[in-house]
């Protein structure tokens, strides 16, 4: 894709995380990250990462975004009144990330990194999988216990105690 | 697809939006949206691994966020499961309200 | 020539057997004791007396190096080139030492059932009385100075436990803890002296000192050479053991102690030790002609001290106390002018008749239960006939009077003085000063204890004469002590050290100590007996001479003023002021600052969440930039 489209959509993605971190409601935030989240997917595909596009948004955007609306319902938060924290942190805060963006950038901006040309399948489902079940089997395997127990946990953790 | 954007905006573009997460991790009081913030910040370092993997070109990166990917949602799952229950002994999910475990 | 002997060690080990019987078994039955106590010492006695013929047998055979018994129990010590063992030599000299200690202890063993009859702690004297036995025999069969120290230390242990026998008085500990405190100080300086000799000839073993010594001679420290500096530290701890000037203090105090205990450790043995050690090591006094002259001016004069507050006092005791430092004196006078062999037979001489006159006084005590002024007797030769005469036998041989075993030790002695090989004359004639007074306070103590009229309270005083098992002792030493001048003892020491041969003591000499002993006499018969108001009457006139004597000099007020107090005041102020407010100023202070700090530190836990983030971010932060920056 050329530089300008880039330009307009990484705006975009910028200004979807801003949503999520200034909205006072909880769900104007949700909404923000997934916008973000769905940009980001894009961006995925212009970098030849089909699979991980599709996924990003059938995990992040359709399971977890969905998640957190589930528990905002739940609780049924509202607007806030006070949204942002102690005035400090809030400078702290901002003087950090500037820190680390800046600092990020600058390190970046400094290593070459060149577009070379990409094997054929490159980005899709059979080198991921190749990947998957040879040299990266052992985490594999792990990632789906963890999976497990984070489902066992959050129900454990979740359920209603009786008093 | 050859050429996107030059690879380097790419990383400069997820710094960015590791900064924001940063800065709304640490100045938001609602701890939802404080979830909301740590998963931008993974979503950040997501895209800088599929740049590098881009630019290398090495399929190393996407099984890197494949799992990622993976724990951020446990993570997230179990995560909101504690904020759950923390709104049912507390009442609130305002993060200068749940500070007991001082000195 | 050396020989083996394996029995040695049983002398040794036979009291020492004895002491663990009375403190277990004799706890319970404590008449085992009566028969175990004495037995252990005479056993021991028996096999000293075995291996000595033994070694008197090899003396014939050959000619050269002097015969000795050897008797090598196991190494001890090794620490790269030095070596101590436990082994035990008798030769000419320690077969002296050995045959009177535990002669003369198993007497005052066996006249010890009789006295200590009654006490509770029957068992438990016995035990103290095998233990001092056993230390003063490693004492004495030591075969280096190591051993020596370890008997040096156990008879002062015994001493101390034995002056407080009867501790529940506490004026009887606390003379048990002065006498073990001033004999510190002794020790300290012979512990110099050892370290001294180990540093400069590697060994502290008899045998090889005897060959290195004249090293010793050689090297200079400061003013005086090593070998002075070393003899004059050895002699420090020589006027603890033995109550020389400056540390007899504390033996006229150890009469606190059971009257047994006085003859056996504080007359015939113990303080016997300093000039045992220095016959020991004549080979290296030899070498120190200063030194020895520091010694025999100190004999001198501490006989000279001694014998002019004996005079003065009144407890029948302390009489006998003071005469004892008075008569060291004259050992170590005999030791300063050269004469070894002199000094070493007025041990011998002097353990007999002082163990006498003690085991004596122990009897007047016993039967005028428990008196012991001078003032408060007279007369008493009816009442103890048995006591009497032995007592008179003593006395005349303390005395010096003529062909008794006291006038042949102390006129060598003093003789040695004038024609010695390193004579000091002035000394010599305040050693016949000393003569007239000795025999003139033992008359004193004599006259005022056995004649005169009878000063006691007749309703509860009745004196009786003691039992057989007192008297035997009695009996056996006074024949010793008349007799004892026919041994040569002089004669066998003088031989083994390589002495030359001593010319006989002039006849004149000998007519002036026998005339001084009988003026000595005669002063106190008259003073005593024939006109009993003339002492007083003298003690009027001279007033505050009199009273400066019978205060001791005043020594310990001395002591008490410029070491105890000073002492005392220094712990107090360490006390009072530098532990509290220093020491635990300190350590309180190091926690007051942890706590402060801590106090501080912990406002980091707030416990909000983002706060600890903030943490994490700084982290990040600080990492991130030290890896982009290099």
């Amino acid at each position: 894709m050329s530089a300008v489209l880039f330009l307009v959509i990484a705006a975009l993605t910028v200004l979807g995380a801003f949503t999520v971190v200034v909205a006072r409601s909880p769900v104007y935030s949700a909404l923000g990250l997934v916008g973000t989240l769905f940009l980001i997917a894009v961006l995925f595909l212009s970098l030849d990462a089909q699979l991980l596009g599709f996924l990003q948004i059938i995990v992040y955007a359709g399971a977890i975004v969905v998640l957190f609306l589930f528990v905002i319902m739940l609780l049924n938060l509202q607007a806030e009144l006070e949204t942002l924290s102690a005035p400090g942190l809030v400078a702290a805060a901002a003087l950090g990330g500037l820190a680390l963006a800046g600092l990020v950038a600058f390190g970046v901006v400094r290593t070459p990194l060149g577009a070379p040309a990409l094997a054929d399948g490159f980005g899709n489902t059979v080198p991921v999988a190749e990947l998957l079940f040879t040299t990266y089997l052992l985490p594999f395997e792990l990632t789906s216990v963890l999976l497990l127990v984070a489902i066992i946990g959050a129900v454990v953790i979740g359920k209603k105690r009786l008093a | 697809m050859t050429a996107p954007a030059p690879l380097a905006w790419y990383l400069v573009l997820s710094a960015v939006l590791f900064g924001i997460g940063v800065v709304g991790v640490l100045a938001r009081r609602n701890l939802i949206v404080v979830f909301m913030a740590i998963e931008l910040m993974l979503n950040a370092v997501n895209l800088t691994f599929v740049t590098f993997a881009r630019a290398r070109p090495s399929m190393d990166g996407h099984v890197i966020v494949f799992f990622v990917m993976a724990v951020a949602a446990a993570e997230a799952a179990v995560g909101l499961a504690i904020i759950l229950q923390l709104f049912r002994a507390r009442e609130t999910v305002n993060a200068d309200e749940v500070t007991t475990l001082r000195w | 020539m050396v020989s083996a002997e394996p029995l040695l060690r049983w002398i040794v080990l036979l009291p020492a057997l004895g002491f663990l019987w009375n403190v277990t078994v004799g706890q319970r039955a404590p008449r085992t004791s009566a028969v175990v106590g004495p037995g252990a010492v005479g056993a021991a006695f028996a096999i000293a007396i075995v291996t000595v013929l033994r070694l008197y047998g090899l003396e014939g055979s050959h000619a050269g190096t002097p015969p000795m018994l050897h008797d090598f129990v196991y190494r001890w010590i090794e620490v790269g080139p030095f070596h101590a063992d436990a082994a035990f030599r008798l030769d000419a000299i320690s077969a002296i030492a050995v045959l009177v200690v535990t002669g003369i202890g198993f007497l005052i063993h066996v006249y010890s059932v009789g006295y200590m009859h009654d006490d509770p702690s029957f068992a438990r004297f016995f035990a103290y009385l095998n233990l001092f036995i056993a230390a003063m025999l490693v004492l004495v069969l030591a075969d280096n100075l190591l051993l020596l120290f370890v008997g040096w230390e156990g008879v002062g242990l015994c001493s101390y436990l034995l002056i407080g026998f009867w501790y529940e008085a506490e004026a009887n500990a606390i003379a048990g803890k002065k006498a073990f405190l001033v004999n510190r100080v002794g020790d300290a300086s012979f512990v110099l002296g050892l370290f001294l000799l180990v540093q400069y000839t590697g060994t502290l073993d008899v045998a090889e000192l005897q060959a290195k010594a004249g090293t010793l001679a050689g090297t200079m420290v400061g003013p005086m050479t090593l070998a002075t500096l070393i003899c004059l530290l050895l002699f420090g701890g020589a006027t603890g053991k033995s109550a020389q000037i400056p540390l007899f203090v504390w033996l006229p105090d150890a009469m606190a102690g059971p009257t047994p205990v006085s003859a056996l450790i504080h007359a015939a043995t113990m303080v016997t030790a300093g000039v045992y050690m220095m016959t020991r090591l004549h080979f290296l006094f030899d070498l120190a002609p200063a030194a020895l002259a520091v010694i025999a001016w100190i004999g001198a004069l501490t006989a000279l001290v001694a014998a002019t507050i004996a005079i003065a006092q009144s407890d029948i005791k302390k009489v006998l106390a003071y005469s004892t430092v008075s008569q060291l004196g004259y050992m170590f006078l005999g030791l300063g002018v050269g004469v070894t062999g002199a000094a070493l037979f007025h041990v011998v001489t002097h353990a007999f008749f002082k163990g006498l006159l003690f085991l004596g006084v122990g009897s007047v005590i016993h039967g005028m239960h428990g008196e012991q002024d001078l003032q408060k007797m007279g007369g008493l030769r009816r009442h103890m006939p048995g006591t009497y005469w032995t007592m008179l036998v003593g006395t005349l041989a303390i005395s010096g009077v003529p062909f008794l075993s006291g006038f042949y030790s102390k006129d060598e002695i003093i003789a040695g003085a004038f024609l010695g090989p390193h004579p000091q004359p002035l000394l010599g004639v305040i050693g016949y000063v000393v003569a007239v007074l000795t025999a003139f306070y033992m008359g004193r103590l004599f006259f005022l204890t056995f004649f005169g009229e009878e000063r006691f309270d007749h309703h509860h005083v009745h004196p009786h004469e003691s039992p057989w098992t007192m008297l035997g002792p009695l009996v056996v030493l006074a024949v010793l002590s008349a007799l004892g001048g026919a041994l040569d003892v002089a004669g066998r020491v003088n031989h083994f050290i390589g002495a030359h041969h001593e010319e006989a003591t002039p006849f004149g000499m000998l007519i002036l100590a026998g005339a001084l002993a009988f003026i000595g006499l005669g002063a106190a018969w008259y003073a005593y007996v024939r006109e009993p108001s003339l002492p007083e009457q003298v003690a009027t006139a001279a007033g505050g001479l009199y009273r400066f004597l019978r205060d001791k000099w005043r020594v310990d007020e001395l002591y008490d003023a410029i070491v105890v107090r000073p002492l005392f005041a220094l712990a107090e102020f360490l006390a009072r002021i530098v532990d509290p407010d220093f020491v635990d100023g300190a350590v309180n202070g190091v926690a007051e600052v942890v706590a402060w700090l801590s106090s501080r530190w912990r406002r980091l836990q707030t416990g909000n969440l983002q706060h600890a983030a903030l943490s994490f971010l700084v982290g990040a932060l600080a990492l991130l930039g030290y890896f982009v920056v290099h």
